[in-house]
C-alpha cells in the first residue's frame, strides 16, 4: 500500500523519508515539486499526482507536506486518513506539528512511523497502543534520560494481551477521576448581499477528556437527541445502542478524543448570530472604493458573542487602505492582501464599525467583485442548535467521577458575500 | 561498485538450506567471537566469507573471487570511505568523521553511547543520508538486551540489509530465537524484521517463521504473519502456492484483528482465488463491525468483488431483455433455465442483504476511508431504492479535510450524473466558497451542474451568478462553461443563459469573455436560427476581444452563419484581412474558413478579399495554414483539373454541422470502482481490479454453507439438539473474548430456556399430578425435551377431558422474509425434525388412550403437509440439511418457537390461538414460556372461619373472555365440617368484570378443589375486591395482581419485533440500566426471571446478548416489548416499548428488580 512518506516544508525541502517497503528515491518528489510550482497556493497543490511509474497521494496540513509515494491501487482516502493521523500522531505526541517538532524529534518520529505502518499497512493507529511502545516525552522524563542515559521507549513491554479494547490501554490509574465533555457547535453559513441566508448549518462534535481509572463504562444521553441529523463516531461507541435508544454508550480511551460529531437535522431553522452590515464599494473614476462594516448581535439566546473576527481577501489591486475601527483592531498585510479586523467582544450598545477608504493601483480597473467576508466568532455556554446533554452514568468502576460538560458555539465556515 | 559484486557472488553461494543454516551458526559464533575480541570489521567479514566459502565445496573460482574481493577490502582499509565518497572526497569528509565517530560509540561497551550513536545513526536514515557502511558496528547490537537500542538497530537493518546481505544474516539467529519468545510482542516484532529484511535467500527461513506464525496463539503475531505473507510474496513469487495455503488458514481465523491484515494478503497475494472466501463470507461480514477501521476499508472492497461474482443483479429493470434476446440466440439450452430465473421475481440472496446489512453502521465511522468504501460498496451493490443512505455520510465528509473533500467531490461527481436525485437535496452543501481550493471549487462547479433540472435551475443559476464575479477568473470561466451545459440540458433556461451570457461579453475581463464567447458559439449552435442579432452583437464585440479562441469561435460563427447575417460578415473578413498576419494560428485558420465560405456564399462581395487572405495563407510560417489554403484554394476555386470537387465544395463546407454535446468530464469515469485510485486519476492505476458484472445466474450459494461436522450426526438420529447447539455455539464464538462472552451468553440463555421450559412442564405437572398419567412420566428420559413437555401436554389435555388435538394450534413457519432466510431455514429444520419426533411420541402416547388417537393423528398429519408445503427450500436443500445450519446464526429462538407450538398447554390456549389467528399472521398468542408456582393467600384459615383460598395465576389465556386475566383459586376446607354454597359475591369497582365460578355445593372437611375465574384488570393493577361467600359468611377478599400477570405472551419474529418496536418509540419507550446480579449473568438466563415477573413469550434473537420479550395486555391487546440487553461488566439495558406507558414503567420496575437481586 503505502511505500514511502516524505515530509517536505512548504519551500520544497525534503526533511524527513521514510520507507516501508524497499527505498523509493526521493527524485520522485520533483514531480509533486513541480505541481507545487504551478499551484498558487499551497492548497491548490492536487492531492492526487500520477507519475509514470508511482502515484503521489499527499495532504498539506500545518505548513507542511505530508506526501506518500505509492505504487499499485489502493483507495486514496484510505492514504490520505492515514496521513492526517500520522499529523495527528504528531500533534499529540509533541503538542504541535511543525517542521521545527519534526526536526527536534527525528527519531521519535521515525520510530512512530515504524510503529504505526508495516509493509505500508496501518499496524497501530490508536494513540493508546502508540504510547505504550513508545512514550511520549515529558519534560520531567527527558531531564532523566539525559542523567540517566534511559529512553523513551516503554522498557517493559507490555505484556498481556494488546487488549481486546484496541483504544484503551489497561491498568489506568487517577487519582482525580474527571470526565468532561465539551459540546462545540459551528454554523457554516454563507449569507448574501442583503443580510439572507443562503445556506446555513450546524455542524456539531463531541469532544471529550475522560481521565478515569480501570475500565469505566460511560453512558451519554442527551435531553434532545432528535435534533442530530447524521453523526458518526469514534469507534469505541456502541452503535447499535445508539440506533435503538439513542445513547452514547462506551467505554472510553484515556484522555483526550473525539466521541462523536454530528450534522444537525436541517429542518430546524438556524439562529445566526450575528448580523454584518457592509458596503464596499470602488468608484467607477479615480482608484478609489470606500469600505464600511458594522457587526451586530443577531440572535444570541442572550449570551455574549466573544472573539468576533472578520477576515477580507482584498482584491489584488488594492494599493493602499486608510481605514479606522471603533472597537477592537485591524492587521493589513499587503503581501496577500489579508485584511483581519479582530473585535472581541459585541457589545450591543455600541456596535463596532470599520471604515475607510480603500485605494487602488493607478490604472487598475475596478475590481469585478467585493471581496466577501469571513467572521469568526464564539459564544460560550450555549450549543446553538439547542442540544443537551441529559446525563452521564458510569458502570463498571466504584468510585464516583467528577463530570462536567462544556457547550461552545463557534463560526464555522461563515462567510458574507457582498 | 564492489557492494554488487559481493551480492553477486553471494547469491552464487547460499545455494542449499541446510548450508545457509550451518552458515548462520557459525556467523553466531563468530558474532560473539568478534564481540570479545573486537576485530575490525572488514578482517571479520573476510572471515565469515571465507568460511563459507571453504564450506561450498563446488565451486572453487568463487573463493578466488571472494579472495580478490577481500583483497580490495583490505586494501580500503586505509581509506574506509564507501564508494560514493570517492567521488568527492571533501565534500564527504565530514560525514565520514562523524560515520567514524559514530562506530566507535557503536563498538564501546557503554549502552548509552551506543544508544546515542543509534539514534543519530537513524536520524541520518530518516533525513535520506547513506549510513549503510556502519552496517557492521550496527549489525552486531542486535542481541542487545537494551530494548531501546535493539528497536533502533531494527530499524536499521530494516532499512539496508538489502544492500548488504551478507552481513544482514547475521542478524538473522537472533530472529529465530525472538519468534521463540513468550513474549507475543517480541515474536511479533522478530517475525516483522525478518519479514521485512529483503534478503532473497533467507525466504525458506522467512516462510517457515511464517507458517509457525500463522498459528501462533497470539492473533497480534498472527496478524503479523498476515503481513509477512505479502512481504515474502513481493521478494519471491515462487512461494505463491504456499503463501496461498497460509491465507487459506489465516482466513479461516476469528480474530477481529487478524481479519484486516489476512484479506488484504490475500488481495495481494491471490485476488483471483474467490474460492478461499466462500466458506469466511459470512464470518467476515458478522465480523466486520469490530474489524480495526483500516481492516475495514479492505475487507468492504474486497467484499465488494466477491459480491459481485456470487450474487445476481439487484437492479432488476435494467436491460433484462435485450441480454436475453441476445444469449438466447447463442445458448439455447440454457434457455429455458433462464426463463425461470426471470419468471421469478428478484429474491435477494440473504447473503447478499447479510453484507448490506451489515456494513451499513459503518457509515457512522470516522474513517472517512471507511465511510467512502462502505458507499462504494452500496453504489455497486445495493438495490436501487437503497443507495440514498448513503448520501447523508458523504455530505457529511464534505466537512473533512480539504483531501477528504477533493476525493469525495469526484466521487460523488460521478454519482451524480447518474443519479441526481441522490444529492438534489444537499445542493447547497456544494455552493462554493471563496476560500475553497481551486480544484474544490471546479469540483462543486461540475456537481451543481449535474444536479441542475428544471425545478432547482433559478437557484442554481443566481448561484452561479455570485461565482461569475469571482476574483478567480480561472473559476468564473469554469462557471461559464457550467452555465452553458445548463442551458444545453434544460431546454426551459436556454435563452435565459444565452442572454445572460451575452451580458458577460461586455465583462471587463478577457477570460471571462472568451470563455463565454465559446460557450455562446456551443449555444448558438444547437439552436441557430432565431439569434442573429447576437452573432451581430458578437460581431461588433470583435474587435475588442483578443483571446485567441474566442476570435475563432467567432469567425466560425460568422462563417457558419454568413447567410444570416450578409452584410456583416464580408466586413468582418476585410478586417481579417488586415489584421491576418498578426493573428494567432487558430485565428488565421478561422479566417481562412471564413473566407472560403464567404466565397461560396457571396463570392462577388469577397472573391478579392479571399484570394488575398489564401495568398497571405500560402506564405504563411506554419505549414497546418500553408496546407489548409492550398486545400481551400483547390476546393472552391474552380479550374479545369478539379471540376469534380469544387462542385461539392459547397456541400462540404457548408454542411449542417451537428450540435456540440456539452457533457460532463466525469461522464464515463464509473467504469472504474468508485472510491479508487483509478477512479481519481481517470486512468487504470497498476493492480486495479477490476469489478465483474453481475453473473446473469448466481452460482451455487451453497458454497457459503459452512459445514459442522462434529455434532452433524448427533442432532441429525438422536435429536439431541440440545448439546449439540452449545457445541456449536463454541464452534463459532469468536476467540476475541468479547465474542466469547457473548456466545456463552446465548448458550446459557438457551440451556435456560430449555430449562426454563422443562421447569414449566413440572408446574403443569403439580397442578395436575392427581390425574397425570404415569406412562408420561416414564417416557423416554433420552428423548428430547421437547418430546417430553409434548408429553406432559397430553397427559394435561387427560386431565381437562378434552380431545382438541394440541396440534391444532399451529405456529405458522415465521421468517419467511429474505432478510432472515437463514435464521428461518434453521429454524425450521430443527423445528422439523424434533417436531416430528414428537409426533411419533404423541402418537404413541396417544395409543393408550382411544380417545385422542384419531385427532392428534390428523393433526400431525395436517401439520405435516402445511410443513412441507412452507419450506420448499429446505426440502431442495435436505440432502446436506445438516451442513446447511450456520450456527453463527443459531439462536435460542427455534427451541422456544417450537416449545410454543408443541407446547401449547391446555385447551384454553388451543382456543386462544385460533381465536386469535386472524389478528395477525406474525404475531400469534403463545403458551406461557413459564408458570410461576407462587400462589398468594386470597383468604386465610384464620379469618375465613376454616376456609382457606388461595390463587396463583395459571397464565393461561381466559376461557370466559379474551380480555379477561384467569385466575386459578383453590380452596380447602379446614374445618371439620362441610362448607356449603361457596360462591362469589359483591364486587367492589362495580365495573369490575369478571367471571365467577359456579357455585360449589359442598366442600367436604379437608378436601380442597380448584376453580378458574376470569378478571378483567382493564390493564391496571388495581385490586379486584369482591366477596366470597360461603352459605353463612361472607368474605371480603382483594386478589391484586402483579403488573406481569396481565400481559399474554405472543410469538413473533425477530424482524417483526424490530419492526414493531420501531413503531413504539420516544414516549412509548422506557429503558433503564442495571447492575446484574452475578449469577444472573452467568449461571441463569436472562429469560427465566423475566419470564417469572412477566407473563411473556419469547423473542428469537439472533444476538446472543440481547434478549427480547413480547407479550401483550389483556385487556387492551397493546403489545408489550421487552429487551434485555447484556452489556460488559455485568449490567443490563432494560428497554420497554409499549404504548401503555405507565404499564411499562411499571413494569420496568418490576424487571429491575428480579434482574437485579435474583
Amino acid at each position: 500500500m503505502i511505500n514511502s512518506l516524505f515530509l517536505i516544508n512548504p519551500s520544497g525541502e525534503i526533511f524527513l523519508e521514510k520507507h516501508w517497503k524497499s527505498v523509493v528515491s526521493r527524485s520522485v518528489c520533483d514531480y509533486f515539486l513541480e505541481a507545487k510550482e504551478k499551484a498558487l497556493e499551497p492548497e491548490d497543490v492536487p492531492p492526487v499526482i500520477h507519475t509514470p511509474h508511482h502515484y503521489l497521494i499527499s495532504i498539506y496540513r500545518d505548513k507542511l507536506f505530508f506526501l506518500s509515494v505509492i505504487q499499485t491501487e489502493v483507495p486514496p482516502l484510505f492514504v490520505i486518513e492515514f496521513l492526517h493521523r500520522v499529523a495527528e500522531m504528531i500533534q499529540d505526541y509533541f503538542g504541535e506539528c511543525s517542521e521545527t517538532v519534526v526536526k527536534d524529534h527525528m527519531v521519535m518520529v521515525y520510530e512512530l512511523l515504524e510503529e504505526m505502518l508495516d509493509n505500508g499497512f496501518p499496524l497501530a493507529t490508536e494513540s493508546n497502543v502508540l504510547k505504550e511502545m513508545i512514550r511520549p516525552p515529558t519534560i520531567l522524563r527527558s531531564v532523566v534520560n539525559t542523567l540517566t542515559g534511559t529512553s523513551n521507549v516503554g522498557d517493559t513491554l507490555p505484556t498481556g494481551q494488546p487488549s481486546t479494547i484496541p483504544w484503551r490501554r489497561a491498568g489506568v490509574r487517577y487519582t482525580n477521576n474527571e470526565a468532561y465533555f465539551d459540546v462545540v457547535e459551528e454554523i457554516d453559513a454563507i449569507l448574501d448581499q442583503s443580510g439572507t441566508t443562503v445556506f446555513a448549518e450546524i455542524q456539531g462534535v463531541v469532544e471529550a477528556c475522560v481521565k478515569l481509572s480501570g475500565m469505566p463504562d460511560l453512558t451519554l444521553s442527551f435531553m434532545n437527541p432528535r435534533l442530530l441529523d447524521d453523526v458518526s463516531f469514534h469507534p469505541c461507541v456502541r452503535y447499535k445502542l445508539w440506533e435503538s435508544e439513542r445513547v452514547l454508550s462506551f467505554i472510553p480511551p484515556d484522555g483526550n478524543f473525539t466521541l462523536m460529531t454530528y450534522h444537525v437535522n436541517a429542518q430546524n431553522l438556524v439562529a445566526i448570530p450575528v448580523y454584518v452590515k457592509q458596503s464596499i464599494s470602488f468608484f467607477e473614476c479615480g482608484s478609489d472604493g470606500r469600505l464600511d462594516v458594522t457587526v451586530g448581535p443577531k440572535q444570541t439566546m442572550g449570551k455574549t458573542v466573544e472573539g468576533v473576527m472578520v477576515t477580507v481577501h482584498l482584491p489584488k489591486t488594492i494599493l493602499s487602505i486608510n481605514l479606522t475601527a471603533t472597537q477592537g483592531s485591524y492587521t493589513y498585510d499587503n503581501g496577500t492582501k489579508l485584511l483581519v479586523w479582530d473585535i472581541g467582544k459585541l457589545n450591543p450598545q455600541k456596535l463596532p464599525n470599520l471604515r475607510g477608504s480603500l485605494s487602488l493601483q493607478a490604472g487598475a480597473p475596478k475590481p469585478e467583485e467585493n471581496p466577501s467576508l469571513n467572521i469568526d466568532l464564539n459564544i460560550q455556554q450555549l450549543a446553538i442548535s439547542g442540544l443537551k446533554v441529559n446525563r452521564l452514568d458510569m458502570f463498571g468502576e466504584k468510585y464516583k467521577p467528577f463530570k462536567g460538560v462544556k457547550y461552545i458555539t463557534k463560526a464555522g465556515k461563515f462567510q458574507v458575500r457582498t | 561498485m564492489d557492494e554488487g559484486k559481493k551480492l553477486h557472488v553471494h547469491d552464487k553461494v547460499f545455494l542449499s538450506l541446510p548450508l545457509l543454516i550451518s552458515i548462520i551458526k557459525l556467523s553466531t559464533t563468530a558474532i560473539l567471537f568478534y564481540d570479545s575480541l573486537a576485530f575490525h570489521n572488514k578482517h571479520f567479514c573476510t572471515l565469515a566469507k571465507r568460511q563459507m566459502l571453504s564450506m561450498s565445496t563446488n565451486n572453487l573460482s568463487y573463493s578466488d573471487q571472494g579472495g580478490t574481493d577481500s583483497a580490495v577490502e583490505v586494501g580500503q582499509e586505509t581509506t574506509p570511505t564507501s564508494s560514493n565518497a570517492g567521488a568527492g572526497f571533501g565534500l564527504f569528509s565530514v560525514d565520514f568523521k562523524k560515520n567514524e565517530d559514530l562506530k566507535e560509540m557503536l563498538e564501546s561497551n557503554k549502552e548509552s553511547l551506543k544508544l546515542e550513536a543509534m539514534k543519530r545513526v537513524v536520524g541520518l536514515i530518516a533525513k535520506g543520508k547513506n549510513a549503510s557502511e556502519l552496517f557492521p558496528a550496527v549489525v552486531k547490537n542486535v542481541a542487545s538486551k537494551n530494548i531501546e537500542l535493539k528497536k533502533l538497530v531494527y530499524v536499521y537493518l530494516v532499512r539496508y540489509a538489502e544492500e548488504q546481505q551478507d552481513l544482514a544474516l547475521l542478524s538473522i539467529s537472533t530472529f529465530q530465537r525472538a519468534l521463540k519468545d513468550p513474549n507475543q510482542l517480541i515474536r511479533a516484532s522478530a517475525l516483522r524484521v525478518l519479514s521485512s529484511i529483503r534478503v532473497p535467500i533467507i525466504v525458506p527461513i522467512m516462510m517457515l517463521a511464517i507458517k509457525e506464525a500463522a498459528s501462533d496463539m497470539s492473533p497480534y503475531v498472527r496478524k503479523t504473519s498476515a503481513h509477512a505473507i505479502q512481504k515474502l510474496y513481493s521478494l519471491d513469487q515462487d512461494q505463491k502456492e504456499l503463501l496461498i495455503e497460509v491465507i487459506e488458514k489465516l482466513l479461516k481465523d476469528k480474530s477481529t484483528l487478524v481479519a484486516g491484515s489476512v484479506v488484504m494478503a490475500f488481495e495481494e497475494v491471490c485476488p483471483d482465488r474467490i474460492d478461499l472466501i466462500h466458506k469466511n463470507y459470512r464470518k467476515l461480514c458478522n465480523l466486520l463491525v469490530d474489524v480495526e477501521e483500516w481492516g475495514q476499508v479492505v475487507i468492504i472492497s474486497m467484499l465488494t468483488r466477491y459480491a459481485r461474482t456470487q450474487f445476481t443483479n439487484p437492479w432488476k429493470e435494467e436491460g433484462v431483455f435485450d441480454e436475453r434476446n441476445e444469449r438466447a440466440f447463442y445458448e439455447s439450452d440454457e434457455e429455458k433455465t433462464r426463463d425461470e430465473t426471470e419468471a421469478k421475481p428478484y429474491m435477494m440472496d440473504p447473503d447478499h442483504r447479510l453484507l448490506l446489512r451489515n456494513t451499513k453502521p459503518l457509515l457512522q465511522s470516522r474513517n472517512t476511508a471507511v465511510v467512502m468504501s462502505v458507499a462504494q460498496l452500496y453504489w455497486h451493490l445495493a438495490p436501487k431504492n437503497e443507495v440514498s443512505i448513503i448520501t447523508k455520510s458523504l455530505v457529511r465528509l464534505l466537512r473533512s479535510h480539504r483531501e477528504v473533500q477533493y476525493i469525495v467531490l469526484q466521487n460523488i461527481a460521478t454519482m451524480s450524473i447518474q443519479r441526481k436525485g441522490m444529492f438534489e437535496p444537499y445542493m447547497k452543501s456544494f455552493y462554493v466558497r471563496s476560500t475553497d481550493a481551486t480544484h474544490i471549487k471546479s469540483l462543486k462547479l461540475e456537481i451543481l451542474t449535474s444536479l441542475a433540472n428544471e425545478a432547482n435551475i433559478s437557484t442554481i443559476l443566481r448561484e452561479f451568478q455570485t461565482y461569475v464575479k469571482s476574483q478567480d477568473k480561472q473559476f468564473a470561466a469554469g462557471t461559464i462553461q457550467a452555465i452553458g451545459r445548463c442551458a444545453t440540458n434544460i431546454s426551459e433556461v436556454t435563452d435565459t443563459c444565452l442572454n445572460g451570457l451575452v451580458l458577460l461579453l461586455s465583462n471587463r475581463d478577457e477570460t471571462v469573455v472568451a470563455e463565454s464567447v465559446v460557450v455562446i458559439r456551443k449555444l448558438l449552435q444547437i439552436q441557430p436560427t432565431q439569434h442573429s442579432d447576437i452573432i451581430k452583437h458578437m460581431a461588433q464585440l470583435f474587435d475588442n476581444i483578443t483571446v485567441p479562441m474566442a476570435r475563432a469561435s467567432i469567425l466560425w460563427l460568422m462563417g457558419e452563419y454568413c447567410e444570416r447575417v450578409p452584410k456583416i460578415a464580408p466586413d468582418v473578413l476585410r478586417k481579417m484581412a488586415k489584421s491576418f498576419t498578426s493573428e494567432e494560428d487558430i485565428v488565421k485558420l478561422q479566417t481562412v474558413n471564413l473566407a472560403a465560405k464567404l466565397y461560396l456564399t457571396n463570392s462577388k462581395q469577397t472573391k478579392l478579399l479571399t484570394q488575398y487572405i489564401l495568398n497571405l495563407g500560402k506564405y504563411d510560417q506554419n505549414y497546418d495554414i500553408r496546407d489548409r489554403t492550398r486545400f481551400i484554394r483547390q476546393l472552391i476555386v474552380p479550374n479545369d483539373k478539379n471540376g469534380a470537387l469544387s462542385k461539392y465544395a459547397h456541400r462540404i463546407l457548408l454542411a449542417p454541422k451537428p450540435a456540440p454535446v456539452l457533457e460532463s468530464a466525469y461522464k464515463d469515469r464509473d467504469r472504474y470502482q468508485l472510491g479508487t485510485l483509478s477512479h481519481t486519476i481517470n486512468t487504470k492505476a497498476s493492480g486495479y481490479l477490476e469489478l465483474s458484472d453481475w453473473p446473469a445466474v448466481a452460482p451455487d450459494q451453497s458454497v457459503r454453507n459452512v459445514e459442522v461436522k462434529e455434532w452433524a450426526p448427533s442432532l441429525g438420529k438422536t435429536g439431541k439438539s440440545k448439546p449439540a447447539k452449545s457445541s456449536d455455539d463454541k464452534f463459532y464464538s469468536d476467540s476475541g473474548e468479547e465474542e466469547e462472552e457473548k456466545g456463552s451468553g446465548s448458550s446459557s440463555s438457551e440451556d435456560g430456556s430449555s430449562s426454563s421450559s422443562e421447569e414449566s412442564g413440572s408446574d403443569a405437572e403439580s397442578h395436575v399430578q392427581k390425574n397425570s398419567s404415569q406412562s408420561s412420566e416414564e417416557s423416554d428420559k433420552s428423548s428430547s425435551q421437547s418430546e417430553k413437555s409434548s408429553s406432559e401436554s397430553d397427559s394435561e389435555k387427560k386431565e381437562r377431558k378434552t380431545k382438541t388435538p394440541l396440534q391444532k394450534k399451529t405456529v405458522k413457519p415465521t421468517a419467511k422474509d429474505s432478510d432472515s432466510d437463514e435464521n428461518g431455514n434453521i429454524a425450521k429444520e430443527a423445528n422439523s425434525s424434533s417436531a416430528e419426533e414428537s409426533y411419533s411420541d404423541s402418537d404413541s402416547d396417544s395409543e393408550s388412550d382411544s380417545d385422542t388417537h384419531t385427532d392428534s393423528d390428523s393433526g400431525t398429519e395436517h401439520k405435516k403437509e402445511t410443513k412441507s408445503k412452507a419450506k420448499p427450500k429446505v426440502e431442495v436443500k435436505s440432502t446436506k440439511e445438516v451442513s446447511l445450519l450456520d450456527l453463527g446464526d443459531f439462536t435460542p429462538a427455534p427451541v422456544t418457537q417450537h416449545k410454543s407450538s408443541v407446547l401449547s398447554p391446555s385447551l384454553l390456549g388451543d382456543l386462544e390461538g385460533l381465536s386469535l389467528s386472524n389478528v395477525s399472521s406474525i404475531i400469534q398468542v403463545s403458551g406461557p414460556a413459564f408458570v410461576p408456582e407462587k400462589s398468594h393467600d386470597l383468604l386465610h384459615r384464620m379469618t375465613g372461619k376454616g376456609l382457606s383460598a388461595q390463587y396463583q395465576f395459571p397464565r393461561q389465556p381466559c376461557l370466559y373472555q379474551p380480555t379477561m386475566v384467569s385466575v386459578q383459586i383453590s380452596l380447602t376446607n379446614t374445618t371439620d365440617h362441610p362448607l356449603e354454597q361457596i360462591h362469589i359475591g359483591d364486587r367492589s369497582p362495580t365495573g369490575l368484570n369478571m367471571h365467577c365460578f359456579n357455585t360449589i355445593e359442598c366442600l367436604e372437611p379437608e378436601a380442597s378443589v380448584t376453580v378458574f375465574m376470569g378478571i378483567d384488570f382493564n390493564d391496571s393493577t388495581q385490586a379486584a375486591n369482591f366477596q366470597l361467600c360461603t352459605k353463612e359468611d361472607h368474605f371480603s377478599v382483594s386478589i391484586q395482581p402483579a403488573i406481569g400477570e396481565l400481559l399474554l405472551p405472543i410469538t413473533m419474529t425477530e424482524l417483526d419485533f424490530r419492526k414493531e418496536k420501531g413503531k413504539l418509540l420516544g414516549m412509548n419507550e422506557s429503558s433503564a440500566t442495571i447492575t446484574m446480579a452475578a449469577e444472573n449473568m452467568t449461571s441463569q438466563p436472562i429469560s427465566r426471571p423475566v419470564a417469572t415477573v412477566a407473563n411473556l413469550g419469547v423473542v428469537p434473537s439472533s444476538q446472543g446478548n440481547v434478549h427480547r420479550f413480547a407479550g401483550k395486555t389483556a385487556s387492551s391487546r397493546a403489545v408489550v416489548l421487552v429487551t434485555v440487553e447484556l452489556r460488559e461488566s455485568s449490567t443490563a439495558l432494560i428497554t420497554i416499548n409499549t404504548e401503555k406507558s405507565v404499564m411499562g414503567s411499571m413494569l420496568l420496575r418490576d424487571l429491575k428488580l428480579a434482574l437485579a437481586q435474583a
